[in-house]
């Protein structure tokens, strides 16, 4: 295989990962929103329902897309296609 | 004071603004303390920074191409994620958001999930190779991946009917609240708004935008969240809100209890009586409203339209490299979070201090006669955004004879919470900065579209880059005209034409961006069938469902775009593979994006 194509594999096993993650948290959770409601885990106090949809979830979508951002940063430099300065 | 280059120095030039700007709150303070009406703060409030964002706008003109269009790729990739972020947040999310949620509670809130998570479809499919391809706007892409003419203009057409609609809602915005401030007619007002959407834009282009996008985000940000954290501790729920209002919450619930929430209902006949536009609290505030498809398909079609508006996605064709454009779009999101987290907060704050009879602000359980008599239900009922009425005729308030606009959560809450009035002029200032961005961003991503992907790679591809320019801003004051000129005419509420944008987007454009990157197999074909079949069905369905027509899978008028996307993704799919596959050069122009390193596949002019 290329280097070319491995490094296009490696992208789209971190893609799967990251769009996974990102589903648990902005559809996979919401099927339970009753449930989350009636759970006695409260997050500083708050019911969880109401604290995943107004912090929860957004909070763990900024750290995720830094998170991807590093990883697919990692990805580029292991195959040396990261940008020069004077690109 | 200020040596070198503009870019060297951002930090310190938006670290002078920012103080000033602080400073300026200040002098209104002590204007206020010496008798200053408030009329009078409102005006200076919003001329003084739209003021600031003219002598922005008039200070980044240019007569070059790559920075009209993209800023000349040099914004830094925090700088871009503050200009995205105000790009991104409209009237909308300042005005409107806070007051969805006080009346809708967990449903609406939905939107809130689907505005953020959408970020992480743009940052993982979308932002980084684009920024590699190095178009100039979303069409160029299509356009040049794809091939061909018709894919391009389907593009453009799907662009302008997405931002288009969008746009109307944000002139709309800028009426609204330079009416209010300025204590103008809403249908002046409006034109007045959009000569400040056209000063910022018009000689700079994409360099001008961004650097008035930074400075409005900086504004809006303060106004926003100086109300919510003042607030919060002067009723004493926690220095911190967003960790702190667990209580508020809680006993926010026990009150709808206490006040029979659900249970005691309004006649027909007693509700016809409330102003148009206006609502009474009839969900509770934290409970678990909605089913769980009606909240996700929500959350999906804005998440989808998040990673297919134009407006949005060309912000990241103005960062410095792949890697930046990456990394701008976590800033982006990170900049959005600090307001979105704070509505709920704002939306909590806002009803407890309404409703919570051991607060001196509660007004539920009062007499009628007494709430009619205070100064800010005097003001905001004559606004048209207040209204109360006592029903069953016992001559005290009741939760469900309070009636109030949804604007008037944001508007008003600082009056309410007994905050001076400079506070409430900040608001106004905010409002003003959040709208008018937005509609910077919207203009120009359709004024671009048609000036180069129309005129300049369809119509006169000889045209001189003067022409050029001069056509895009012809087109760009056309645009701003036509989109205020439907304003006026105030068919559809604000939020409304904010959701069907999404869904246009979603439904004309996701798959075929997406696929354009992450299937090499795509072809133009199945381009243009996915483009116009998913915008044609996603319309047609929605011109059924407005017109009595039952829907299915669930789908309303304000998720159409699953209906448009599906059928988008279905005809792509299928006609690609009954068409010929795309020949080695686009194939190999994709596997070319797929890498950061190396030139771009556009020039940096073209």
């Amino acid at each position: 295989m290329s280097k070319q194509a491995k490094h296009w594999e490696k992208t789209r096993s971190l893609l799967f990962i990251t769009l996974a993650i990102w589903f648990v948290f902005s559809i996979g959770i919401f099927f339970f929103g009753a449930e989350m409601e009636a759970s006695s885990f409260r997050p500083l106090g708050y019911p969880l329902s109401y604290y995943m949809t107004c912090q929860g979830s957004l909070g763990i979508f900024v750290i995720l897309i830094f998170w991807f951002a590093n990883q697919q940063e990692k990805i580029d430099e292991e195959f040396g296609y990261s940008e020069k300065e004077d690109d | 004071m200020i040596k070198g280059k503009f870019i060297d120095n951002l930090p310190k030039v938006y670290g002078i603004y920012t103080g000033g700007f602080l400073v300026f709150i200040i002098l209104m303070a002590i204007a206020e303390s010496m008798g200053m009406s408030s009329k009078m703060i409102g005006i200076f409030f919003v001329s003084f920074t739209v003021g600031i964002y003219a002598i922005i706008g008039y200070l980044s003109r240019t007569l070059q191409l790559d920075a009209y269009y993209v800023a000349g790729r040099q914004v830094p990739t925090v700088f871009n994620g503050m200009a995205t972020a105000a790009d991104w947040m409209s009237g909308a999310s300042f005005v409107a958001m806070a007051g969805g949620i006080y009346f809708k509670g967990y449903g609406y809130m939905a939107l809130l999930v689907g505005w953020t998570g959408g970020y992480v479809l743009v940052a993982s499919l979308l932002a980084p190779y684009l920024r590699k391809f190095g178009c100039y706007t979303v069409p160029d892409f299509i356009g040049t991946r794809y091939g061909g003419n018709l894919a391009r203009v389907s593009a453009v057409i799907v662009l302008t009917v997405a931002s288009f609609t969008y746009v109307t809602a944000q002139i709309n915005a800028t009426g609204t609240i330079a009416s209010v401030a300025l204590d103008i007619p809403f249908k002046i007002a409006v034109y007045v708004g959009l000569a400040s959407i056209l000063i910022c834009s018009m000689l700079g282009g994409m360099r001008a935008v961004t650097w008035t996008q930074v400075a409005q985000y900086i504004v809006l940000i303060i106004a926003y969240l100086l109300p919510v954290f003042w607030i919060s501790n002067k009723m004493g729920a926690g220095i911190f809100p967003h960790f702190m209002l667990a209580d508020e919450v809680a006993r926010i619930a026990d009150l709808e209890s206490q006040f029979g929430l659900g249970t005691i209902k309004n006649s027909a006949a007693d509700l016809a009586t409330v102003p148009k536009g206006l609502a009474g609290i009839t969900k509770a505030h934290s409970e678990v409203n909605t089913t769980p498809w009606k909240f996700i398909s929500l959350a999906v079609c804005m998440m989808a339209g998040t990673a297919s508006l134009p407006h949005v996605m060309m912000r990241y064709f103005t960062t410095p490299s792949v890697k930046s454009a990456r990394r701008s779009v976590g800033w982006s999101l990170f900049f959005i979070f600090l307001l979105y987290s704070s509505a709920p907060m704002l939306a909590t704050l806002s009803k407890l201090s309404l409703m919570d009879p051991n607060l001196s602000t509660g007004i539920i359980g009062k007499s009628i006669a007494e709430v009619q008599n205070i100064d800010w239900y005097q003001n905001w009922n004559q606004a048209n955004l207040m209204f109360v009425s006592d029903f069953n005729g016992n001559g005290t308030l009741e939760l469900n004879e309070f009636f109030m606009g949804g604007k008037a959560v944001v508007l008003a809450t600082p009056e309410i919470a007994g905050l001076p009035y400079v506070i409430s002029g900040l608001v106004a200032a905010g409002g003003m900065a959040a709208a008018m961005s937005t509609a910077d961003g919207l203009v120009l991503a359709i004024a671009n579209a048609l000036s180069h992907d129309l005129y300049y790679k369809i119509i006169d591809p000889k045209a001189e880059t003067a022409k050029r320019l001069i056509v895009a801003r012809v087109l760009l004051v056309i645009i701003g005209f036509a989109g205020a000129t439907i304003a006026a005419l105030e068919i559809q509420g604000i939020l409304g034409s904010v959701i069907w944008a999404f869904d246009f987007a979603m439904s004309g454009l996701f798959f075929p961006l997406v696929l354009g990157v992450w299937w090499k197999r795509a072809n133009a074909q199945g381009a243009v069938a996915g483009m116009l079949l998913g915008l044609i069905s996603g319309t047609a369905y929605l011109i059924w469902v407005r017109n009595g027509g039952a829907g299915f899978w669930g789908v309303t008028q304000l998720t159409f775009g699953i209906v448009g996307s599906a059928v988008s993704l279905v005809s792509m799919i299928v006609v690609s593979l009954m068409t010929k596959a795309p020949d080695a050069a686009t194939q190999k122009m994709v596997d070319e994006v797929r890498i950061p390193s190396g030139k771009t596949v556009l020039g940096k002019q073209h």
